[in-house]
């Protein structure tokens, strides 16, 4: 039996695990407010927020519901349209139908709930309302009617200076007033939790946040046996020891975009992550999903590699550790067994005067998966390039770690007529082929000028071309 | 002019609005799903059924030999069986369809299901057929002077080939149907489709009904683009048929990879072109060949090619045109109608047409597109004679947006930037407002008057977005001079109003509106008489008043209620239904000539990008235009079709990529394949000039039809960024092939360095295979 709040609902089910948030509130409990238009996390349209205590702290993110199953909510609180409704239209929901940012109104409950995430955080910065919006699609609006409508929100959430966000927006009737009461809802049920068991055990399909295998394997997994990791306490967090940075398997990409850590060490972390996925998806994707998922273009993947990260494999009594670079064997083949789980993800935090790039092309440049990718880690001895470590995906099979290119970096003063060498070599270590995503043809052009972009980025005033 | 925003937009918002799949389900309804065609032709020899039909709840299985009607639903011609009979022509073409206790259970059966099929030869090129010589109608000329004699009188004359993919929809609300049986024998359809009477007539046919046992309703579309004008009919007649025959209401609403998969899309269309000018730039000739790719049957194509010819020359006058269009079938599910309904197709060579000899003459298109703009009394190729606005549009856009300085600013950027470059494109429009087959301008409105006084009105319109219902309400409550709270648009349905014609053509609020207008007048006329006779005065000197009646400006002491219950308890009727057919349309398709359109909407879109000219990605930065909106009666949705056209425009011509490979199997078959504009790839700013134009036209209340023009301003973000490549490399000619994709845009880049770059790899022409998620 799971059990978890829905709106002001307390929840009982014994419904599979696996069931879909989506398929739970719009078919079980006729909450239809919640739209369907992809089942794969692509349009937004099935939005709902998830609230869950963390360190005693109530705290509320988006998620597309068509890819959570509810082993994932189980003891927290799940918010769709009509839970959020009071009795006119509050006012998020005036500032929509003011600028007439809802045209066929399918996609408006999925905004709204998105919009009700922002104000729900500590920001009331615009260009943070926007990316509320990241996940959502509009087929109809053409979106400026929408920027201008999170204009007037973000305008009216200054007003909310250091107030709580959750007691404001209670305070102005953005959220009923049952949300003063969720938090210690959620401290009861955690306490009284005899529900949901998870112990490990090697049959079971693991689920970290479900954002790939639901897509992949939506039938399969709604009956699946699943041990939901999500909330494994040992799985949990981003910590330093000594010079190592190491993240729990459970660290979903918006902890890492929030972890001190990250920030500091990659201070343009904010522009590589906008080019991966979305708000909701991002709110819910394991980094170490990422990783098993073994897709070849998978964003984190390429980001890690060049960090030269390991992971750390659990067999339940065996435990070892796995270079990035070697767990990828062949095309969706890992260097894992059978029962093996990413416990931890680990790498060297690099030296403080390093340079890192992430690069990425996709046909649309944000939710949208790469054509291309590659990320590069230099660290310098003065001009000379002292180590380097250069990944690419979307180039081969598996996520490349270019080894050759990698080398021939090491010892080199970077100008025009070295990186025409690279590229020549970087050529020589991949194999693309034709599909969706582009042709054979286009990806080797593209990984060549995504380089020269990590040049150009690491090395501003470096000309790129070779004097003729 | 009662101001009133989207009436549906506090349900929108509080996610309270009935789609399809929300309507409350009936205890014992059953669910559908489809079993389509894996292969894209051949000669369909068996379905096995058996595993399927032991598979857990199933009810039925229905194929070709089930139909209790008709296998036929073709609408233009009856080329297009219901469920595939001998033979397979797309891939996703229903061959049976599963009903089972739930939804899960029937499209897990329908996987079960086995065909045998013996393959026959795959067409998805438009060349390929026509030189096959499959055609869907005879090819199409439309001839105005004699280009065979105008090219002796050209200075300059240029040829070349221009390509347009297609575009899915992409809807959020998937298509579907929800069929109900009635008393007698009759059916109740709940279908999401911009055409009621359409899928009424679908039923009856495949069913056996007549039309008056078939009711559809339709409260609204979330989404319809011209997606769900025709092709809601195949799962409304599906729903029908298993509901008539299993006596029990049936729903398939599709999920969006068997959307996808089984529905056609914008037409892709291929096309040669020669265009001559004079030495001052004046273009005196223009022949062009359209080859549309329809698709396995014909669906609107044909309707949809006209429009092509009936827009081939956009808003120039060409003194000599000839322009032919042939309607190509492929084994591709039928493409259908799509905002804009083949006139951007056409659209695209003209203006390709005219780069191509901008390029050549190493001038801007600008100036030639100026020089040859529309003026009143031109006339087109089809003959009618246009009262034009693009002259004003035009100058009003150069004038506004101070486009020679944008131009310069343009200019030094790209001087002082090596990796960054700016394009700039024009891009004028002129787009025809009418269906072209001149018998579907007509419209029909239902007013009731209640006692209350509060008022309903049912008419053939369908509320997809658009905001017509919001259109339709402003004229009930313009025309009483109430308050909008009295009244209410109800939902279409064809036994409140028959014969619809489809909310397409961007002529909806028009035709569906004046029917409202003269409804409402009938009504008024009378209320006026029954008070006229009772406070004993002339019923020309009563007006209506925001609710009260005046008599020479005097306030009578009645208002509207009192109004409206005096003329019930004389027993006037309180109802009406009204018919408008738009005046003074004609087209003779024999001779190509005629009046077709009530008028034309203009507009000129200056659109200026930034490319990455290093990764080959590129930014849209502003779409700055001027629109003809004649009056607008609702600024606020007005300006929300044209800021939603544009960026729909735009996706067509960038990142929205139709690809099936050679086996007609479709690969951008999911939202993770095909990508549609999100938040952020949008013009970081569009602005609209509103051109309010005194003159008078067919419009309602003068407020010019907006729902398809803007999309055609899109095309200019085609151009901009063929302009910004060629300020990076002046040698490169990028081919006119949309959509630009940032794959295009490198390619074309570095064209012709793309070997060096590579030196060590041949040039892979590797078929396109599946995606590795």
């Amino acid at each position: 039996m799971i059990q978890f709040l829905l709106n002001d609902r307390l929840i009982q089910t014994a419904v599979p695990a696996g069931t879909l948030v989506l398929d739970f509130v719009r078919y079980q409990q006729r909450l239809t407010g919640t739209k369907i238009g992809c089942r794969e996390g692509d349009c937004g349209a099935c939005t709902v927020l998830i609230g869950e205590l963390k360190n005693g702290r109530l705290f509320y993110s988006s998620v597309t519901s068509c890819l959570m199953p509810i082993g994932n909510a189980a003891n927290k609180h799940i918010v769709t349209i009509e839970g959020i409704n009071a009795t006119g239209l509050n006012f998020l929901q005036q500032a929509f139908a003011d600028e007439g940012a809802s045209q066929c109104g399918f996609c408006a409950p999925g905004f709204i709930v998105s919009a009700t995430g922002f104000a729900m955080s500590s920001s009331c910065n615009y260009q943070d309302g926007i990316d509320a919006m990241n996940g959502n699609i509009c087929r109809c609006t053409g979106y400026k009617s929408i920027e201008r409508a999170i204009g007037t929100i973000a305008g009216k959430l200054e007003s909310r200076g250091d107030d709580d966000p959750l007691s404001f927006a209670i305070a102005q009737e953005l959220l009923p007033a049952y949300f003063s009461g969720i938090k210690e809802r959620l401290q009861s049920l955690q306490v009284g939790s005899n529900g949901y068991t998870r112990e490990a055990l090697s049959t079971r399909v693991v689920v970290g946040g479900g954002t790939d295998l639901y897509v992949q394997q939506h039938d399969a997994m709604q009956d699946a046996d699943i041990r939901f990791v999500i909330n494994e306490a040992p799985l949990k967090g981003i910590l330093q020891v000594g010079d190592e940075c190491i993240l729990g398997a459970s660290v979903t990409v918006s902890e890492m975009l929030k972890s001190p850590l990250f920030l500091e060490n990659f201070p343009a972390l904010r522009k590589y992550i906008r080019l991966v996925s979305s708000t909701q998806i991002r709110n819910m994707a394991t980094i170490a999903g990422n990783l098993v998922n073994a897709s070849p273009i998978g964003d984190l993947t390429i980001f890690f590699l060049a960090l030269d990260a390991q992971v750390t494999l659990s067999g339940g009594d065996t435990k070892r550790k796995v270079p990035l670079r070697q767990f990828y064997k062949g095309y969706k083949l890992l260097e894992r067994t059978e029962g093996e789980v990413i416990e931890q993800i680990s790498f060297k935090i690099p030296p403080a005067n390093h340079l890192f790039n992430f690069e990425k092309v996709s046909k649309r440049t944000t939710l949208d998966i790469a054509s291309v990718n590659t990320a590069i880690l230099l660290t310098m001895n003065g001009n000379q390039v002292a180590t380097a470590g250069i990944a690419a995906g979307g180039v081969g099979p598996i996520p490349a770690y270019l080894s050759a290119a990698s080398a021939f970096c090491v010892g080199k003063d970077p100008s025009a007529e070295m990186l025409a060498e690279l590229l020549e070599i970087v050529q020589t270590e991949i194999a693309p082929i034709s599909d969706t995503r582009g042709s054979a043809i286009y990806k080797r052009l593209l990984l060549s000028q995504l380089i020269k972009a990590h040049f150009s980025v690491l090395f501003p005033g470096l000309d790129l071309n070779p004097s003729a | 002019m009662h101001n009133v925003k989207n009436i549906d937009a506090f349900t929108h918002l509080r996610g309270e609005s009935v789609y399809l799949d929300d309507i409350p389900e009936l205890a014992g309804t059953l669910y559908a799903a489809c079993f389509d065609s894996p292969v894209a032709h051949g000669e369909l020899v068996s379905i096995d059924l058996s595993a399927a039909l032991n598979c857990p709840g199933v009810v039925r299985i229905l194929t070709h030999a089930d139909i209790t009607g008709e296998n036929q639903i073709g609408g233009i011609i009856p080329d297009e069986e219901l469920f595939a009979h001998k033979h397979v022509h797309f891939c996703g073409m229903p061959v049976a369809l599963v009903i089972a206790s739930t939804a899960r259970e029937a499209r897990t059966a329908a996987k079960q299901i086995k065909v045998e099929i013996n393959p026959l030869p795959v067409i998805t090129d438009p060349r390929e057929a026509a030189a096959a010589g499959e055609l869907i109608v005879p090819p199409r000329s439309f001839k105005l002077g004699d280009t065979n004699t105008a090219w002796s009188a050209c200075a300059h004359i240029f040829e070349g080939r221009a390509d347009t993919n297609g575009q899915e929809h992409l809807y959020i609300e998937t298509q579907g149907a929800y069929a109900i049986p009635a008393e007698n024998g009759g059916l109740k359809i709940h279908s999401s489709t911009q055409g009621p009477t359409a899928v009424q007539r679908a039923v009856s046919r495949v069913t056996g009904l007549a039309m008056h046992q078939v009711e559809v309703d339709v409260t609204r579309l979330g989404g319809g683009f011209g997606g769900k004008e025709d092709q809601a009919n195949t799962w409304a007649a599906l729903c029908g048929l298993a509901a008539h025959l299993l006596k029990k209401p049936v729903k398939y609403s599709l999920d969006r990879m068997e959307d996808m998969r089984m529905t056609g899309k914008r037409h892709p269309y291929s096309s040669d072109f020669k265009i001559g000018l004079s030495a001052d730039l004046k273009i005196i000739a223009y022949e062009v060949t359209f080859f549309q790719n329809a698709g396995a049957v014909a669906d609107l194509s044909p309707a949809v090619l006209e429009r092509t010819l009936f827009h081939a020359t956009n808003c120039y006058y060409i003194p000599n045109v000839t322009a032919t269009a042939l309607s190509c079938r492929t084994n591709l599910p039928p493409n259908t109608a799509f905002r804009g309904f083949g006139g951007p197709q056409g659209m695209f060579v003209i203006e390709s047409a005219i780069a191509k000899a901008a390029d050549e003459l190493n001038i801007e298109a600008a100036f030639i597109q100026e020089k040859n703009l529309l003026q009143t009394g031109d006339e087109l190729a089809y003959g009618q004679k246009v009262v034009s606005e693009a002259g004003e549009c035009w100058q009003k856009a150069m004038d506004h947006f101070d486009i020679p300085g944008t131009r310069k600013e343009i200019e030094a950027f790209n001087l002082e930037q090596q990796h960054y470059k700016k394009g700039l494109a024009v891009m004028p429009i002129c787009f025809g407002i009418s269906f072209t087959n001149t018998l579907m301008n007509q419209g029909r409105a239902l007013v009731h008057v209640y006692t209350d006084g509060s008022v309903v009105v049912t008419t053939g319109a369908i509320e997809m977005g658009q905001g017509v219902n919001t259109k339709i309400l402003q004229v009930v409550a313009n025309t009483f001079s109430i308050d909008p709270a009295l009244v209410k648009v109800s939902s279409t349905n064809t036994y409140r109003i028959a014969n619809t014609s489809p909310s397409a053509a961007s002529a909806t609020a028009d035709l569906n509106g004046k029917a409202t207008l003269m409804a409402c007048a009938a009504i008024l006329q009378r209320l006026k008489a029954v008070a006229a006779e009772s406070l004993s005065v002339e019923a020309s000197t009563l007006v209506v008043q925001d609710g009260l009646l005046f008599t020479n400006g005097i306030k009578s002491g009645w208002d509207w209620q009192q109004l409206v219950m005096t003329a019930y308890a004389k027993r006037v009727s309180l109802s009406e239904h009204a018919h408008y057919a738009t005046p003074d349309i004609h087209f003779d398709k024999a001779t190509g000539k005629g009046h077709p359109f009530a008028y034309h909407v203009y507009g000129t879109a200056i659109i200026t990008v930034t490319v990455d000219c290093l990764r080959g990605t590129y930014e849209m930065d502003t779409v700055n235009l001027v629109h003809d909106f004649g009056s607008s009666m609702n600024a606020l949705i007005d300006r929300g079709q044209i800021e939603g056209g544009i960026v729909q425009g735009i996706g067509w011509m960038t990142m929205e990529e139709i690809i099936y490979d050679k086996e007609g199997r479709l690969r951008s078959n999911a939202l993770s394949t095909y990508k549609v504009p999100d938040i952020y790839s949008v013009p970081k700013q569009i602005n609209i000039e509103f051109l309010q134009t005194p003159k008078d036209n067919l419009a309602i209340f003068r407020s010019k039809a907006v729902g398809e023009p803007p999309l055609m301003y899109g095309i200019g973000a085609f151009f901009a960024l063929r302009n910004a490549i060629r300020s990076f490399d002046p040698s490169v000619k990028p081919s006119f092939a949309a959509p630009m994709t940032p794959e295009k845009l490198l390619l074309d880049l570095y064209a012709g360095k793309i070997e060096g770059l590579t030196a060590s790899h041949k040039r892979q022409q590797d078929p396109v295979v599946a995606s590795n998620p």
